[in-house]
């Protein structure tokens, strides 16, 4: 069953198309990445399930549901917010309870309600504090457990580790994806940082200026990217043009290929000399050019490293080498 | 936690009621809702205080009829032109000189406090000296100007305190002079003047501080470490970037003494100021042409100072 | 900041100049208390309380203290609307007119108190509409809706957006937002506003002379009695009286906002 779908959906700012006729498709119990750069349309997308934004053109569904005409507080979705917008007036358990609240729950009936999902995001305790007295982190948390509490059918969350320092980001994404494991509960979330969407999705949509470019697996998106933005988006590739392309295999389009599946070697069809190292622990970086694209090489760690200025030829498996779209 | 439900998604059980309903029709159009917040103060100052202003401002384009005294309503600029005959550009005169030497007499007593709170002023001396300057700032107009009508009176503390000290024939020479002497203080143009600064300087206090305060320290530090002794700094440093703010202040002392009636009229002369001629040309006399000309000119003024002040960079001080 | 001491030059001038602000209205209060009744005369024969009895005693007095607790009363809960209203709409939401409605509101306060007043009555006379209480305080409610509305646009302007946007998430409708989210979240800053808009109005006179017609609220009745004294004692004492009850209203809207950086009274 699918949890979310986009039927060419478009919001336009006046002249400003902020989402370009994005197709989506959702599927249940599945954690989305939407991807991008700022400005490229994934956090107007997240606002539009939520409701927060109405679109100009296009269905959207959610459980197969129509929603344009659904405001925010009539659909079974909650948000986590990018600043987690607790209220600062509220102590902690009020906070979470705060969807009982307003849909006539009891005291006592909302408090263990929100106690339980407070021991969900592992927070007991905490629930007669202010939210001016909590870390990041544990702010982060309640808005976790004030969204979850009210049993949504699907989350949403909106950049929701970008504040965080890397030790407590590397957690959480390990926590959000055994919760999400846990509830089956659809988890759509938007980020910047690709190497998060890699690690917590099942599914990543790219987006660059309203429109997704693609759409697949974590490895889908950085072993065979379709066209360079992708490539160079989502870690770090080699894109080789169109030119060089068809010298090699004879097809006219563009290729990449992942620096660590570069080797070197004393003959092969590419030529190329080094411009730099450098040394990064757990390889070795080497800048190349070959003629005037501009390449790069991880070595591993026991590999023999070329001098600066040498002449090498590199090769690859041929699996390796993934042609994207032609014209891109 | 329960497991996800499978099946479509119902709606969330709402209170179907005229607040949800009036919530989707805001929420469709949330246009509204501004327009909706906008209208009673749009109706409100628009309206009626604009409406007001427009009408004032028309009426000085009227003239009195001298035989019948009923308002003529034909376009003329003489009631501007009477302006200035000498008897009514003095009062201009007066009224613009006295804005002025308020404005410096305020700016030269409030520099120091202001100083003082804005960069010496620690934990509680900050309280201290910021309900030091609160308080007379809120506290009653009229009870201001009538503290000074008891310390300026002939029988009052002042004139006791110049007698203990063997004084007095100094008031005496004082109050013998030309223009700004008179029968007592408190009839005087002096008397005027002292309490002009007084029941503004609060005024002046506040964007002087608020615009110290915004010098970084390491702005000081700099100086000195490039060599400008501490008066240097002073002069060279604090007082350029300070002087938005007593220009600011300025704003306040200039605006209210051009449109004081009540101040003048309580402790001064027979000689008029603006605001008194204003007062006096709509009440018995029912010349509202004049009256709103008169009133005219302060805001002309104002328009010119607030321009200057702007381009000075005061209203980032505001 | 600074860590060398202040130069005792300008410890002097600081200190003269805040005792300055203060010694004048300190020496109303020992006025009120003189048994001299026909001049200012310093220093007081004798001290006494009887013109407290005396001032109690006076009708015209209460009379006037009525009219500016009722007129500061009203006015403050237009204000409050007003206020509001106009604050949520400029800092919700960017629309063309944002600026002209800043100038707008701030213009009654702006503009000299007499050009503010002789518009009203000039207003007033030409659609014929009698003086009475609601004239006063249709003049005092227009400048006392700017005092609310620094109060609320600071606080709205510091209040995150996405609050409301949690709120909806979450289930509750616009009015239910209003309710549990926003006003629990302007509510000091309202009321900081309400008591400045009060010591406002209770203490104007500039505006109000032209509003006012016959009758009298208790500063018009302090201008009278400046003007052509009847009982100077009598005066001394509401003076007094005057200054503690405008006290109450700014320390207390000191004390709510104290700690915050918003702290009150520095929009007049």
């Amino acid at each position: 069953m699918s949890a979310v779908t986009f039927d060419h959906v478009s919001r336009h700012f006046g002249a400003v198309k902020a989402v370009d006729g994005v197709n989506l498709d959702i599927a249940e119990g599945e954690f989305f990445a939407m991807l991008g750069p700022s400005g490229s349309g994934k956090t107007t997308c997240l606002r539009l399930i939520a409701g927060f934004e109405r679109p100009t053109a296009g269905n959207i569904r959610i459980f197969g549901d129509p929603v344009q005409n659904l405001p925010p507080y009539k659909r079974n979705v909650n948000t986590v917010f990018q600043d987690y917008a607790l209220f600062p007036h509220l102590n902690v358990i009020d906070n979470v309870a705060y969807g009982l609240m307003i849909a006539g729950q009891g005291k006592r009936q909302r408090h263990a309600a929100a106690e339980e999902a407070l021991e969900l995001v592992r927070l007991s305790g905490y629930g007669t504090r202010k939210p001016s007295e909590l870390s990041g982190g544990q702010r982060q948390r309640v808005a976790l457990a004030r969204a979850l509490v009210n049993k949504p059918r699907v989350l949403l969350l909106d950049e929701p580790l970008g504040a965080l320092d890397l030790r407590l980001r590397e957690q959480m994404q390990e926590e959000l994806k055994s919760l999400q494991r846990q509830l089956r509960i659809t988890f759509v979330f938007v980020t910047h940082d690709q190497g998060e969407a890699l690690s917590m999705a099942d599914r990543v949509a790219v987006f660059d200026h309203g429109q997704i470019i693609q759409t697949g697996t974590p490895e889908d998106i950085y072993f065979r990217p379709e066209v360079p933005f992708v490539a160079d988006f989502v870690g770090s590739s080699n894109v080789l043009p169109e030119a060089l392309v068809a010298r090699l295999t004879g097809e006219s389009r563009p290729a990449s290929i992942r620096p660590e599946r570069l080797k070197l070697a004393a003959e092969g069809a590419l030529r190329a000399r080094v411009t730099g190292l450098s040394f990064l622990g757990l390889a070795t970086r080497v800048s190349l050019e070959a003629g005037d694209t501009r390449l790069t090489c991880l070595l591993p760690q026991d590999a023999a490293r070329p001098a600066e200025g040498e002449e090498v030829a590199l090769v690859w498996e041929p699996g390796d080498l993934h042609m994207m779209k032609a014209g891109a | 936690m329960s497991m996800a439900r499978t099946g479509s998604l119902p709606p969330r059980e709402h209170g179907a009621g005229i607040g949800t309903w009036i919530s989707d029709v805001l929420w469709r159009h949330p246009a509204v809702l501004i327009v909706l917040l906008l209208l009673p103060p749009a109706l409100w100052l628009g309206i009626i205080y604009l409406g007001s202003l427009f009408a004032l401002l028309v009426q000085s384009f009227f003239s009195i009829d001298h035989f019948t005294g009923l308002i003529r309503y034909e376009f003329t600029l003489d009631t501007y032109a009477q302006l200035f005959r000498p008897s009514n550009f003095d009062i201009i005169l007066r009224t613009v000189t006295m804005a002025i030497c308020v404005s410096l007499a305020s700016a030269a007593i409030s520099f120091p406090i202001a100083y003082f709170a804005a960069r010496y002023a620690r934990g509680a001396w900050r309280a201290v000296f910021y309900l030091g300057i609160m308080m007379p700032l809120w506290s009653s107009y009229l009870v201001k100007i009538y503290a000074w009508k008891l310390i300026l009176a002939k029988e009052g503390i002042l004139t006791w305190a110049l007698q203990g000290l063997h004084l007095e024939w100094l008031l005496d020479a004082f109050l013998a002079l030309p223009v700004i002497g008179g029968n007592s203080l408190s009839v005087s143009t002096t008397g005027t003047f002292i309490v002009f600064v007084y029941v503004w300087l609060p005024f002046m206090v506040l964007p002087i501080q608020a615009a110290l305060e915004r010098v970084p320290t390491s702005m000081l530090e700099a100086s000195g470490d490039l060599g400008a002794r501490p008066g240097q700094t002073f002069r060279h440093v604090l007082l350029p970037l300070a002087l938005p703010g007593v220009i600011a202040g300025s704003i306040f002392t200039f605006s209210l003494t051009l449109g004081d009636y009540i101040i003048p009229q309580i402790i001064g002369t027979s000689r008029l100021f603006i605001g008194q001629a204003v007062y006096q040309h709509q009440g018995i006399a029912g010349n509202i042409p004049l009256a709103a000309a008169f009133a005219v000119v302060p805001i002309l003024i104002m328009g010119v100072y607030l321009w200057i002040a702007k381009r000075m960079g005061a209203f980032d001080a505001l | 900041m600074h860590s060398d001491r202040a130069p005792l030059s300008l410890k002097i001038a600081a200190a003269a100049g805040l005792l300055f602000m203060h010694v004048p209205i300190l020496l109303i209060f020992a006025y009120a208390f003189t048994t001299e009744e026909k001049s200012f005369a310093w220093p007081p024969p004798g001290l006494t309380l009887k013109w407290f009895e005396v001032t109690w005693n006076r009708p015209d007095v209460w009379a006037a203290l009525q009219l500016s607790l009722k007129v500061a009363a009203i006015s403050t809960g237009m204000a409050l609307v007003l206020g509001a209203f106009c604050a949520a709409a400029v800092s919700r939401s960017r629309f063309f007119g944002r600026e002209t409605i800043s100038l707008m509101v701030i213009l009654p306060i702006a503009l000299p108190g007499v050009v503010t007043g002789i518009a009203l009555r000039s207003a007033f006379s030409i659609a014929d509409v009698p003086f009475s209480t609601w004239t006063i305080v249709l003049g005092h409610a227009t400048f006392c809706v700017v005092v609310v509305y620094n109060n609320a646009v600071a606080r709205f302007r510091r209040t995150s957006g996405s609050l409301i946007e949690a709120s909806m998430d979450l289930g509750a409708n616009s009015f239910q937002t209003l309710r549990h989210v926003i006003m629990p979240n302007i509510a000091t800053a309202l009321l900081v506003g309400g008591m400045l808009a009060f010591a406002l109005s209770f203490d104007e006179v500039i505006v109000t002379t032209f509003t006012a017609g016959q009758q009298q609220t208790l500063p018009i009745w302090m201008l009278e009695e400046l003007v052509r004294p009847r009982e100077r004692p009598v005066t001394n004492v509401v003076a007094m009286v005057v200054v503690l009850v405008t006290l109450l209203p700014i320390l207390g809207a000191y004390y709510l906002t104290r700690g915050t950086d918003q702290v009150a009274g520095q929009g007049k």
